[in-house]
């Protein structure tokens, strides 16, 4: 089965302080995750204000550039993840925020490819 | 509040960790039952504690301390066990196994190599082959006897006796827990690749049954493919196979039609295959070629799977490229079913009478004769030529030699069609 993982924030908060060694260990829980055969796919997402909202309403376009702040965002990045079941996806979704460090990561099943 | 309760999540992690523990477990105690059975204590551990105490921060490591003191406890409680082990050299107090304070030791050191030494146990050719299955799903996949039973379609006892004979027979041959290295190598390393690769064909073409495939054990065998990736990373045909299982696993939604019926590859909706699984798969193969001379059978067996994903359309297939393929697979792994798979591509890149003389001399061998595929290629190739009894006849032989339901239906239709172009012909002479 697959799932989509990711982190929601509010991009106008204040970003934490990354903890120097935060780079390293989400390094290695990357190599963990992948080696387990769980990591399809993965990447970092832009902030809002290098992207666009497209709305289509009664026929007519409308296309603003962000940044986009009324809401949470998709932050920092998303994986797509083969696992047996949700509860292991939340596993490691659970490991991935805990490398991070707080913060609040979703994770929700993918169709499609079956 | 969780909607998954929680012994699912403890199996959860227990599953994720499973194999490194059992593994780690191995090299201190110098056995692979016992440490199974040291995980599995830990594990009962964990599903009394965990949903009362919640889930420790650091799971692995908590499975680890717990099993090491279950370790220590039985040598303490257990003379015989003791002495058995001080035989075999191995002192509790020497491998690290007593520690005082519950510690969050990580071992890291260690892990990646004992999944691997593990990998290559449980694939040791002192074992049968349905052992090594049974013990690789077991160890490094975590799966119950019961999964393993049900994906074969076989009594759990049967599989269950299975395992127990396969840890005693590691045992008694002193299998040593060792990554092996040298001349012996390729040949080991053949063997882990080999069982890998029967886990996932296992489920890509059930033989038994009626469903045409079983896509947990291909998802498991895919998952060893990328862990053996991950801890070999320098081995070409490692890459290769990996290679192989993600080009083959991008096709899987396009095997069935509506009523689960199978599709053959050149009738499949290509819209269906996975773009992400070819994508890493033929980034695999790079990999693979990049570490090696492209000739190793699962890299070229992959690559052949590649020219398929590489054509937006069947009619686009690089027939000559498979047959060349063919040609220099059959010469690595002399095998008649490459020959025959070879006959096919020959009769697609050069016309069917081209490939029925191919198929005529295998089938000259006699090698085959028990072999359904050969009858339904020759049952193909004759039809393509206007030869449409002899089809019919093909058709009917190779319906009764696949026990697949599936296979044995859509030859059977094949051998009506034919049938039927036999009457169509007769009454045009008449």
């Amino acid at each position: 089965m697959r799932f989509l993982g990711y982190t929601l924030g509010d991009e106008t908060a204040p970003q934490p302080e990354m903890a120097p060694d935060l780079f390293e260990k989400m390094g290695v829980f990357m190599e963990e995750a992948t080696s387990a055969g769980v990591i399809v796919a993965t990447g970092g997402i832009a902030p809002t204000a290098m992207g666009a909202k497209i709305s289509l309403r009664d026929g007519e376009y409308t296309v603003v550039d962000g940044p986009f702040t009324e809401a949470k965002e998709l932050i920092g990045g998303w994986a797509l993840l083969e696992c047996r079941d949700l509860a292991e996806a939340i596993e490691w979704s659970k490991r991935f925020i805990g490398v991070i460090g707080e913060g609040e990561v979703r994770v929700r099943p993918v169709f499609g490819s079956e | 509040m969780t909607t998954i309760d929680s012994t699912a999540a403890v199996e959860a992690v227990f599953r994720i960790e499973f194999s490194r523990l059992v593994g780690g477990l191995t090299r201190r105690v110098g056995d692979v039952g016992l440490a199974e059975e040291l995980a599995q204590d830990a594990l009962a551990d964990a599903l009394a504690q965990w949903p009362r105490e919640g889930t420790p921060r650091n799971p692995g490591a908590w499975l680890m301390t717990v099993a090491k003191r279950k370790a220590v406890d039985r040598f303490r409680r257990d003379r015989v066990l003791a002495a058995k082990y001080a035989r075999i050299g191995v002192d509790p107090d020497s491998t690290g196994l007593v520690s005082s304070d519950f510690d969050l030791e990580m071992d890291d050191d260690h892990i990646a190599d004992d999944r691997l030494r593990l990998i290559f146990v449980a694939c040791h050719p002192v074992l049968s082959m349905p052992s090594r299955l049974a013990l690789t799903l077991r160890l490094l996949g975590g799966l119950t006897t019961t999964e393993i039973a049900r994906a074969y379609v076989q009594p759990e006892a049967t599989i269950a006796q299975r395992i127990v004979r396969a840890k005693k027979t590691i045992a008694a041959a002193g299998i040593p827990f060792e990554v092996p290295v040298g001349d012996d190598r390729a040949a080991r390393l053949g063997s882990v690749l080999e069982v890998v690769y029967l886990i996932y064909n296992e489920g890509y073409s059930a033989t038994s049954g009626g469903s045409w495939v079983r896509t947990d054990l291909c998802q498991e065998a895919v998952r060893l493919g990328r862990l053996l990736a991950a801890l070999a990373p320098e081995e070409s045909e490692v890459h290769g196979l990996l290679a192989l299982m993600e080009i083959q696993s991008s096709r899987l939604a396009a095997r069935l039609g509506p009523n689960g019926e199978p599709v053959l590859l050149l009738d499949q909706d290509r819209r269906r295959w996975d773009p992400l699984l070819i994508k890493r798969g033929l980034s695999s193969l790079e990999r693979a070629r990049s570490l090696g001379d492209g000739t190793g059978i699962y890299t070229l067996q992959a690559a052949i799977a590649a020219c398929h994903v590489r054509s937006r359309r069947a009619d686009e297939t690089d027939w000559a490229q498979i047959a060349a393929l063919y040609e220099t697979l059959a010469a690595a792994m002399p095998s008649p079913i490459v020959e025959l798979n070879r006959a096919v591509a020959i009769s697609m890149a050069l016309g069917p009478a081209a490939g029925l003389a191919h198929v005529d001399q295998l089938r000259d061998t006699g090698i085959l004769d028990r072999y359904h595929l050969i009858h339904s290629v020759r049952g193909d190739l004759l039809g393509k030529v206007g030869r449409h009894a002899e089809a019919r006849d093909e058709f009917e032989l190779a319906a009764t030699l696949t026990e697949n339901l599936s296979e044995r239906e859509l030859c059977r239709q094949r051998a009506e069609a034919a049938a039927r172009l036999v009457t169509d012909e007769a009454a045009r002479t008449e």
